[in-house]
């Protein structure tokens, strides 16, 4: 979502109404400097507040990746010895343990992002076209569905920890003993169940997000467009492959990759699901860092250990924004 | 209201096509919706029921009917953990930093939407990509800043609700900003240039017509926050005491050693997920289209 913005904001459909009445505003006379001061002081809360809390901590965060930065210096962080490349070679280090846990937490990370942003994405689209043409019903689903995104994390994700508990859940009654699927009551919290019961809450949680964006982006497309095309004799298949998935383009680059930032990132579900410690298949890589900092108390190679994450996600992203812009830019040609 | 909002309500309202779907359509839509229906529906079920069930049925083997409703844990959930304060400290939490999110987002993003200068661009770039950056990259050095911050200056900002406060602040700012840049976008230049011309200074236009104009952007902007907030687990685990945790950390309270009170963990589950549910089911018809001005363009 961040650069593509950005990047809009600057070229495209945005910079045409930006221009035309700038030209209208024209320079007043009295406060001259008060126009060109006005904006900055318009950002100035937003960017002192950027600087404390994501900036400086960022600066902080790379500084400490090359210290040894153990519990016996954490009070006085600053004279933590410095120690160069130390942290990072421990990390990407793959025949140790550290660096091979590391990998291993990456490679789960990256299988459960795409298989969720996957079922998030298909879920939250198949609702909302379904749900494009009004019927009776249409606003009560509506709001029903948006219900998992809406619930605070932590109460939905432990009703699933309940759900998913090895005596007394509903998912072993139900897989064992109401429909035999089982042969006996698996445990869904710890061991390889877990990632399947991380993917469930997940994109029980997720897909609501991707259903309103996309509800949203339908609004956008005119109702005339599909008129045009009944009467052109297109059956729906056709209007679905012709107009609603081309016209969802824009809304779906920005959509997956928010999809994926936030998945990938996301702390909240492993760790209500599993607490400090999670399974090794259901590993994701922001509690493994978490743990990794604050359980084993090595703040140095938790620290160079997010550098990485952050490098990695910069280049996807990167990569991701040059690849969609260039489809884009085809695609009007 | 801006007359985008109304344009793109409208629009939704208008048939997608003239003829009536075919029958296939219909039916293949029935079983979706209904099997999506009992995905969604089936956890908020387990966590009604469940909350109005005596400990001894949530502790033997799952029954989907209780064998007697009580509501017993909806009133020992309020001793068993001190919940009222949890309550009170994360709608304190959760308010304060909605309003300054959502005021401080409404200035940046009208300069942005308003105003060339210099460094736009870099601000809206830099803005945007912390959106990206893991959580748990902020956490450690955001801990150390904060104790650095105490020591020197006598301010508590580590387990302080005003620590976490900023911190939550700046979660939801970024998407706030941007949002709302296009949100102003989609609010017509003439008016506020007529209200300049009237006599209006930068603020008063701000005030007087284009943050009326776009209310539907920042009621979704104030619920995103808010709920942003409300939710967070990572940051309230680490920077709260015992008398400024939140919900999000409290409802750890429920099991114990000998017991986990299940029933009790969901009627508390129950009752802090409501406000949030109900406000955001009421205000979702502006999320949708604040989200088709704002971020969907």
């Amino acid at each position: 979502m961040t650069t593509t913005t950005a990047a809009s904001a600057d070229s495209g459909e945005r910079a045409v109404p930006k221009d035309s009445p700038g030209a209208a505003r024209g320079p007043r006379r009295p406060g001259r400097i008060r126009r060109i001061a006005l904006p900055y002081l318009l950002l100035l809360p937003a960017l002192i507040l950027e600087l404390l809390v994501h900036l400086v901590p960022m600066v902080i965060g790379i500084f400490m990746s090359f210290k040894e930065l153990t519990q016996f210096y954490i009070r006085d962080w600053g004279t933590a010895p410095w120690s160069g490349f130390d942290n990072y070679k421990v990390s990407v280090d793959f025949s140790a343990p550290v660096g091979e846990a590391l990998l291993h937490s990456f490679l789960v990370t990256v299988g459960f992002t795409l298989l969720s942003v996957g079922l998030c994405w298909l879920i939250g689209t198949a609702a909302a076209i379904y749900m494009q043409d009004t019927f009776r019903g249409r606003g009560l689903l509506r709001a029903l569905f948006l219900v998992p995104y809406a619930l605070p994390v932590y109460a939905a994700v432990i009703t699933w920890v309940f759900m998913f508990q090895h005596d007394n859940g509903l998912v072993n009654h139900v897989l064992h003993d109401q429909l035999h699927l089982i042969d006996k009551p698996s445990f869904w919290l710890i061991g390889d169940n877990s990632f399947y019961a991380l993917l469930t809450v997940s994109v029980w949680k997720g897909w609501p997000f991707a259903f309103l964006i996309v509800m949203a982006g339908l609004q956008n497309i005119p109702g005339e467009l599909y008129e045009a095309a009944a009467l052109d004799g297109a059956g729906l298949w056709q209007q679905l492959r012709r107009i609603t998935l081309p016209s969802l383009r824009p809304v779906n680059q920005v959509l997956v990759l928010v999809l994926f930032l936030w998945t990938f990132n996301d702390f909240n579900t492993p760790f209500v699901l599993f607490g400090r410690t999670a399974p090794e298949a259901a590993d994701l890589i922001s509690v493994h860092i978490y743990q990794a900092s604050f359980v084993t108390w090595n703040f140095g190679t938790g620290s160079a250990m997010s550098v990485l994450l952050l490098l990695f996600l910069l280049v996807v992203t990167g990569v991701y924004l040059l690849l969609t812009s260039r489809g884009r830019k085809t695609a009007d040609v | 209201m801006s007359s985008t909002a109304q344009t793109a309500s409208r629009a939704s309202k208008a048939p997608r096509s003239p003829m009536a779907p075919p029958r296939s359509f219909l039916w293949s839509r029935r079983i979706f919706l209904t099997l999506l229906t009992g995905f969604v529906l089936v956890p908020v079920y387990v966590m009604v029921s469940s909350s109005l069930k005596p400990l001894a049925d949530v502790s033997g083997k799952f029954r989907w009917l209780p064998s007697g409703l009580t509501i017993r844990p909806y009133i020992d959930i309020w001793s068993t953990v001190p919940l009222a304060r949890y309550f009170l400290n994360s709608l304190i939490v959760a308010g304060v930093a909605t309003v300054c999110s959502v005021v401080i987002a409404v200035f940046a993003a009208y300069a942005v939407s308003r105003y060339s200068f210099r460094g736009k661009r870099v601000f809206t770039v830099t803005v945007l990509s912390t959106q990206m950056f893991p959580g748990i990259l902020f956490l450690l050095p955001l801990f150390l800043l904060y104790v650095n911050i105490g020591n020197a200056t006598g301010i508590a900002l580590f387990g302080s609700r005003g620590g976490l406060i900023l911190t939550y602040l700046t979660f939801s700012l970024p998407f706030s900003i941007w949002m709302l840049i296009g949100y102003f976008d989609s609010v017509p230049r003439d008016l506020d240039e007529a209200a300049l011309v009237d006599g209006c200074g930068p603020l008063g236009a701000l005030l007087r017509v284009v943050v009326p104009a776009a209310i539907p952007g920042i009621v979704a902007v104030a619920v995103y926050a808010f709920m942003t907030a409300w939710g967070e687990v990572l940051f309230a685990s680490v920077m709260t005491n015992d008398t400024t945790r939140t919900l999000a950390v409290g409802l750890q309270g429920y099991s114990t050693l000998n017991n986990v009170y299940w029933n009790q963990i969901m009627a508390a589950s129950l009752v802090v997920s409501v406000p949030v549910v109900a406000g955001f089911l009421l205000l979702q018809r502006y999320l949708v289209a604040g989200l088709t001005a704002g971020a969907v363009k």
